[in-house]
């Protein structure tokens, strides 16, 4: 699994294409090389034998066949690396230090290469040889070659070896590529746990930073300083928000207290005791509106991430909906669970429920008497989805972007009671888990939904350490 | 009963102290952590009310340094934190409930009687009555006069906590939070329509009504009327 993994990099790919373009090259230049210098030396050889051929042709034509023979006999004597073999009319042989030659290659007036055998040291060898035979008048042959065994052996350690070399080669880029996009793999690595494990709440995480001053090392110092201004960040909003919370907090605890007060001293059937009441309504609105927003803020700001971990949302759709079934029966809306299998994602557990519960709040409060809600978690193709569905008037097109926002309420809901922050939040926790809030027209009717990212092997990787 | 307030709020202590004492309560009250521990620690008290953030020490040790000191008086924290991870803070450090700042005084009231009940060893038993109204917890069957009751699990969950606080005030986000495991606002309030149900399945059909709503508070759930 790790090697296939390996395989799969793209610093892999490039090493592989980058090797097998140069081993191309490679035994191209060698092959033109190769082929260049064997023209070559042909060509000398060539010469060699013509200006032999025209030479004995001379010495033919001077002193007869006799002479030639004499000729050929004195050179093929001389056991260099000129070779003669004269014929006669019946193609036996009258002089010339060959024994003949194979049929095949009897081509006249052509360059031939042939193999022959000679005696060097004693022993017999066979070696390689190129010639040409002409016809003499009268319808003798003279073959006159030059042994080429030297060439002819390079030729053939050449073309044993060739391909070897580009294997080895190619073998050799292979595993250095191989090392190398491991060692890179490896960076990557480290640099995706850490981004899991942050994502997963542990902020004070860091990418490890080698001591070899690298590309990687780099984009390890700058994503830390990004790590750190992050944190600090963080750590700013989530002090804002509690000092926030505790500024306001204490005067309102204060502002309830004195009116409870007030209202347990008082004689009940009062005028007074009524509106001690109402302001104590009044002041509990104002604390639900404000322990609202500052939800809302501490979702966006991902202070309350630390309780991340895999959850079933069937469960979690099953017991929001149960919490919620008596009301919509009361209401005279149906409200269903379709089933369906496990649908794991990394989430908050509370937070998601709140989540559902406003979209179910919303779904029962807004659908008329014989409406149906149906709610359900759905692992789909683009992701894991938990839908709230309802038969109501639905959000027109347009307004679907707003109502989102803060205190967005339609003046069609007016006479219902709320605060309009109900779907704020619902898109505050989506985006706390990488999740979108989703509203479409569900003909007719809302179709919300939350459709969380599937959970990645990172993010579940950091959720198990 | 005897009560612990540590709160350095000294308009909110007093008016809780005030309340408290109102309510028919012993109280003893410190403004900072070092005297608050002081106190919890060479007194006997029934319940601990303690704010989350305190002078010279917090709120969270004082109840970490009870528990060390294997003091186990219970203990309700009042915070004016954000909520979410607080909470879990608090109870991890040794508290047994958690309210958030501004909280109705009724709400705390019947906190502290529930955590006051808690003590006793009562908690075991397996089979609760109220009037002629019994719970079997073993068996999970339900009946009045002799009549069996038929209840789905959750409607079960939330009488046997209404019984098991009988003659007590029970609040609708001490239902939500025991009964449903939420700590969040409903909006639309649920709880009610869930006791509607609840009480049309034990009380309809009888003389005596059991479950009765207390206004302004939550619901109790008592033999006598
Ligand atoms: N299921 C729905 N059907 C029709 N309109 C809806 C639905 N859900 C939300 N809306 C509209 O969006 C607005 C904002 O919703 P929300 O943020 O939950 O606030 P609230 O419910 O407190 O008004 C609502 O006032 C209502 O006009
Ligand atoms: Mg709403």
């Amino acid at each position: 699994m790790r090697t296939l993994s390996v395989l799969r990099t793209q610093a892999f790919r490039i090493v592989f294409v980058y090797v097998a373009v140069f081993a191309l090259s490679v035994s191209a230049l060698l092959g033109f090389t190769y082929w260049n210098t064997e023209r070559a030396l042909d060509a000398q050889t060539d010469q060699i034998i013509d200006a032999e051929i025209t030479g004995l042709s001379e010495q033919y034509q001077r002193l007869g066949l006799r002479g030639l023979a004499e000729v050929v006999m004195s050179r093929s004597a001389h056991g260099g690396p000129g070779l003669y073999l004269l014929l006669d009319r019946g193609r036996q042989p009258i002089a010339g230090n060959l024994d003949g030659i194979p049929q095949s290659t009897l081509h006249l007036g052509e360059q031939i290469e042939f193999d022959y055998e000679r005696r060097v040291e004693g022993q017999l060898e066979r070696r390689r040889a190129r010639g040409r035979i002409f016809s003499l008048m009268g319808g003798f042959q003279l073959l006159v070659a030059q042994d080429v065994h030297e060439r002819y052996l390079t030729e053939k350690l050449f073309s044993t070896t060739l391909p070897w070399t580009v294997a080895l080669m190619l073998l050799l880029g292979l595993v250095g590529g191989g090392l190398m996009s491991r060692n890179m793999l490896r960076r990557l690595d480290q640099i995706n746990r850490t981004a899991g494990e942050i994502f997963a709440g542990d902020l004070s995480r860091r990418v490890p930073v080698s001591r070899a001053h690298d590309e990687f090392d780099t984009l390890a110092e700058s994503l830390n300083r990004m790590l750190d201004r992050i944190e600090r960040l963080m750590k700013g909003v989530r002090e804002v928000t509690d000092s926030v919370a505790h500024d306001l907090r204490t005067p309102l605890n204060r502002l309830r207290n004195r009116l409870e007060d007030t209202l347990r001293h008082l004689d009940t059937s009062g005028k007074e005791a009524g509106e001690i009441e109402a302001a104590m309504r009044e002041t509990d609105q104002i604390i639900a509106t404000f322990n609202a927003l500052l939800l809302i803020a501490e979702a966006d700001a991902g202070v309350t991430r630390g309780a991340m971990a895999p959850i079933d949302l069937v469960p979690v759709a099953d017991d929001v909906a149960e919490l919620y079934a008596p009301l919509a029966e009361e209401k005279g809306v149906t409200l269903d669970i379709k089933p369906a299998g496990a649908t794991m994602i990394e989430g908050n557990r509370s937070l998601i429920s709140q989540a559902l519960a406003n979209l179910i709040d919303n779904a029962i409060k807004y659908t008329p008497e014989g409406g149906h809600v149906s709610v359900w978690p759905a692992v789909t193709p683009v992701g894991v989805d938990l839908t709230v569905a309802d038969t109501g008037p639905g959000i027109p097109e347009a307004e679907r972007a707003r109502v989102v926002e803060r205190f967005v309420r339609l003046e069609t809901s007016r006479n219902s009671p709320g605060t309009g922050l109900g779907l704020s939040l619902v898109a505050a926790v989506a985006r706390l888990h990488g999740a979108r809030l989703i509203l479409d027209d569900n003909a007719p009717g809302l179709k919300a939904v939350i459709r969380f990212p599937r959970p990645s092997p990172v993010s579940r990787g950091a959720a198990r350490r | 009963m005897r009560i612990l307030v540590i709160e350095d709020d000294l308009e909110a202590q007093r008016y809780l102290v005030n309340g408290l004492k109102e309510a028919g309560h012993v109280v003893d009250d410190a403004a900072d952590g070092d005297t608050g521990l002081t106190l919890a620690l060479s007194r006997p008290y029934d319940v601990a009310i303690v704010d989350r953030m305190l002078p010279k020490m917090d709120g969270l040790d004082v109840v970490a340094e009870m528990r060390e000191h294997s003091n186990a008086t219970p203990v309700l924290f009042l915070s004016a934190l954000s909520e979410v991870d607080d909470r879990v803070k608090g109870l991890k450090a040794g508290g047994d409930d958690y309210l958030t700042k501004p909280y109705a005084f009724v709400e705390l009231l019947a906190r502290i009687d529930a955590l006051m009940r808690r003590r006793s060893p009562s908690s075991v038993k397996t089979r609760l009555q109220v009037g002629d109204l019994e719970l079997d917890l073993l068996t999970r069957a339900a009946k009045r006069s002799g009549t069996a009751i038929d209840l789905q699990p959750r409607e079960f969950r939330l009488l046997e906590y209404l019984m098991r606080h009988a003659g007590q005030v029970v609040t609708r986000t001490m239902l939500l939070e025991s009964v449903w495991e939420y700590h969040f606002d409903p909006q639309t309030n649920v709880i009610d329509v869930h006791i509607s149900r609840l009480r049309a399945k034990i009380d309809k059909g009888f003389e005596l009504p059991l479950l009765h709503t207390v206004r302004g508070a939550g619901y109790m759930i008592r033999a006598h009327a």
